[in-house]
């Protein structure tokens, strides 16, 4: 379990209080751990659908993101499709990640949508959907996300900055079908993981 | 099926590429890992390809692409190498400064000794000023600060600036 910050000390961060203070015991179900799908898998490169966050099959979806996400060493974020779903759903955790400053603990986003971004850094990213590769990829350090809470379906946007808003756009281009290699800042920005001795 | 490692250097104009790999497409082969870029203005192209043909009837059939005598060809059959994890860790090496002979053996000598392996470099020279950047694996048991110092004293003496960042990925 990820440690959780103080929701009353969250507004004084700029936090959102609400996604703080959730919690995937809300959700009220057993997260089941699935298997994560690896490109050139097709549903990594769809679009996926938005969700009504209060059906039982979102709540379920969102309890297994988060199941897997724990199960995943250094793992700070997955998205519906990498787990073999075609749907506007994610999860992020990036409390315990040595990059982190400010962070909302784990939450689920559904239908999130990026309403304000700005102040680009480049950053080395992986993905356990791509798992032999990384790359350079621009990230605004400074975002602003709305999205929606399974289960009760409340509308919540959150400002956020540094590692988890480079989490969230991840994750976010997940759901568009998009993963880092369409980001990546030039042709010689993609390095293989795996060395041939 | 047998790897191939095949070459493309000279001239550059525009569709040496899709001529290059319309022709390994017609012979069944398959392009795994490329590397191509133009080194002052010269065209250079390593591709390793795996399929059936042998390296005669691959060189044959580029051999109109070196016709008007502006690229050099070259096909060699490799075998193919295991695949491993990365053993290091990743760090960028970044060097510039005026040039003068001697910057990139000097340098990269520095990282040899303690056992570290470039995985990609590029240099540029552009006026009077030299460029390095490599991406370099590193053994987990390096001091990282001691081979800093060790490149900046070596830096010290060619008389560039040199910067050793980690490079490793955040896992998303």
């Amino acid at each position: 379990m990820s440690a959780t910050p103080d929701p009353s000390a969250a507004a004084a961060d700029g936090l959102n209080a609400r996604v703080v203070s959730w919690d995937v015991a809300e959700l009220d179900v057993e997260g089941v751990v699935r298997d994560v799908v690896r490109a050139p898998d097709p549903v990594l490169s769809t679009v996926g659908p938005e969700v009504d966050p209060t059906s039982a099959e979102t709540v379920q979806l969102a309890a297994d993101l988060v199941a897997t996400m724990r199960v995943s060493p250094g793992c700070v974020g997955l998205a519906a499709p990498q787990v073999g779903v075609s749907a506007k759903v994610f999860c992020v955790d990036v409390s315990e990640h040595p990059k982190t400053r400010g962070h909302h603990g784990t939450f689920v986003l559904c239908n999130a949508v990026v309403v304000e971004s700005s102040r680009n850094e480049k950053a080395r990213e992986g993905c356990m959907s791509v798992p032999d590769l990384t790359g350079d990829v621009k990230r605004a350090t400074r975002l602003v996300v709305r999205g929606r809470l399974p289960g009760t379906g409340e509308e919540v946007e959150l400002s956020t900055g540094a590692f988890e808003a480079r989490a969230l756009q991840h994750e976010i281009d997940h759901c568009e079908g998009l993963l880092f290699l369409d980001r990546v800042a030039g042709a010689h920005a993609i390095h293989q993981r795996k060395t041939y001795l | 099926m047998t790897q191939h490692a095949i070459t493309v250097l000279g001239h550059d104009r525009p569709g040496i590429i899709a001529q290059t790999t319309a022709i390994l497409a017609d012979l069944g082969l398959n392009i795994e890992d490329t590397s191509m870029t133009l080194l002052r203005g010269h065209f250079a192209m390593t591709l390793v390809c795996a399929g059936g043909s042998d390296d005669d009837r691959i060189a044959a059939a580029l051999a109109p692409l070196a016709g008007d005598g502006t690229l050099t060809v070259t096909v060699r059959e490799v075998s193919a190498e295991g695949a491993v994890a990365a053993s290091g860790t990743p760090y960028l090496l970044t060097v510039h400064g005026g040039d003068r002979p001697g910057i990139v053996s000097t340098v990269v000598a520095v990282v040899a000794e303690v056992g570290g392996n470039v995985t990609d470099l590029t240099t540029r020279l552009s006026g009077d000023l030299y460029v390095l950047l490599a991406e370099v694996d590193l053994p987990t048991d390096v001091d990282v600060e001691a081979l800093r110092t060790s490149l900046g004293e070596a830096a010290g003496r060619l008389g560039v600036g040199v910067t050793l960042r980690a490079a490793e990925a955040d896992e998303l």
